[in-house]
């Protein structure tokens, strides 16, 4: 494909990219100000946490970060810390596999920028008519990088400047995901795994408590997800 | 600052590698030219709806029930998106009246 084909590919796929991408851009923007400002106060300026969101990229396991950056230095307990606070990951990579499928070089920018709010859109919705999937997604996937990068680099330099009241802001994020789990509620088939997702969330919650949920939730999603699978194997044996 | 500034940059690199290496496994492991296991193909199906599901869960993890405001903004706003959902269908439309409708209660009514 010649370049000046590629750039109006781009240019068509912008818009309704950008469109998925506005609620991540209200989340991300006061989220990425807050971590800003936070690591502003334990004395890690514009620079670090600028720095850190452009090559970490990884909201939640970033504010864990914080306290591993402000005790004895610790690196092996901060990469562990890391897979762990991450693993859910691992979930996103299986789902779009087929996807990501034929994307080329692209695809490790893809991959690298797979965060939450990335693959549920991207999981969620299809590229409209006439467009192609490939500027499509990864339109996206810039878009929510470069949102939770410049949120950062705000935080770090206005910090508490900021006073309008954007208490509950953040709620734009859970409207997200409750949206696109009702968007996934639409197919009949999806519907068991959606509720499987929640009841294995709210047994992880209630056993493991809040901040450790995430690893016992996936457990238990796999393994009631497999067990109907391996039941049919051996009806058929 | 507590650590220097070479520590910090590691700690920086190991986050996002222990970041990387969850994102890229299953890329690494399931290439494009193999055909992955059945059970793989399945659960790439099946996974998203019920990630969708932890995800909301997760958010809503610090929600307590026993101190007010007992969970009640987030109970509210999250019938207000299934109720726009359903009238409307909009994604967009759903999230910005729950998210209002959240900041409202917060600010206004629970403060």
């Amino acid at each position: 494909m010649n370049q000046s084909l590629k750039t109006s590919e781009y240019k068509k796929a912008f818009l309704p990219a950008f469109k998925n991408t506005l609620p991540v851009l209200a989340g991300f923007i006061p989220l990425g100000m807050a971590y800003g400002v936070l690591m502003q106060t334990k004395g890690y300026g514009v620079l670090w946490s600028t720095l850190m969101s452009a090559i970490a990229f990884c909201g939640s396991m970033q504010f864990v970060a914080i306290t591993l950056l402000t005790v004895v230095f610790n690196p092996i307990e901060a990469f562990l810390m890391s897979v762990m606070v991450n693993a859910r990951h691992l979930f996103y990579g299986i789902s779009m596999l087929e996807k990501y499928k034929g994307m080329g070089k692209a695809k490790f920018f893809l991959m690298y920028t797979l965060c939450d709010e990335t693959f549920s859109i991207s999981s969620s919705v299809e590229p409209p008519n006439g467009i192609s999937k490939k500027p499509f997604y990864i339109i996206i996937s810039a878009l929510d990088y470069l949102y939770w990068v410049a949120g950062t680099f705000l935080g770090g330099v206005l910090g508490s400047f900021i006073t309008f009241n954007t208490s509950g802001l953040d709620f734009v994020l859970t409207a997200l995901f409750v949206v696109l789990f009702l968007e996934q509620w639409k197919s009949k088939e999806s519907r068991k795994s959606g509720i499987v997702g929640i009841l294995g969330a709210l047994i992880g919650l209630i056993i493991f408590g809040k901040d450790n949920l995430v690893i016992p939730a996936m457990v238990i999603i796999l393994v009631i997800l497999l067990v109907p699978m391996f039941w049919d194997r051996r009806k058929r044996i | 600052m507590t650590l220097t500034n070479t520590q910090t940059l590691t700690i920086i690199l190991l986050v996002a590698l222990g970041a990387i290496i969850t994102r890229f496994l299953p890329f690494i492991l399931f290439p494009e030219n193999k055909k992955p296991p059945k059970v793989i193909s399945y659960l790439g199906k099946a996974l998203p709806a019920a990630m969708m599901g932890l995800l909301v869960v997760y958010c809503l993890r610090s929600v307590t029930f026993s101190n007010s405001p007992h969970g009640i903004p987030e109970l509210i706003s999250i019938l207000v998106i299934i109720a726009l959902h359903k009238w409307k269908s909009n994604v967009l439309l759903s999230i910005a009246g729950g998210t209002i409708t959240y900041m409202f209660l917060l600010q206004v009514v629970f403060t």
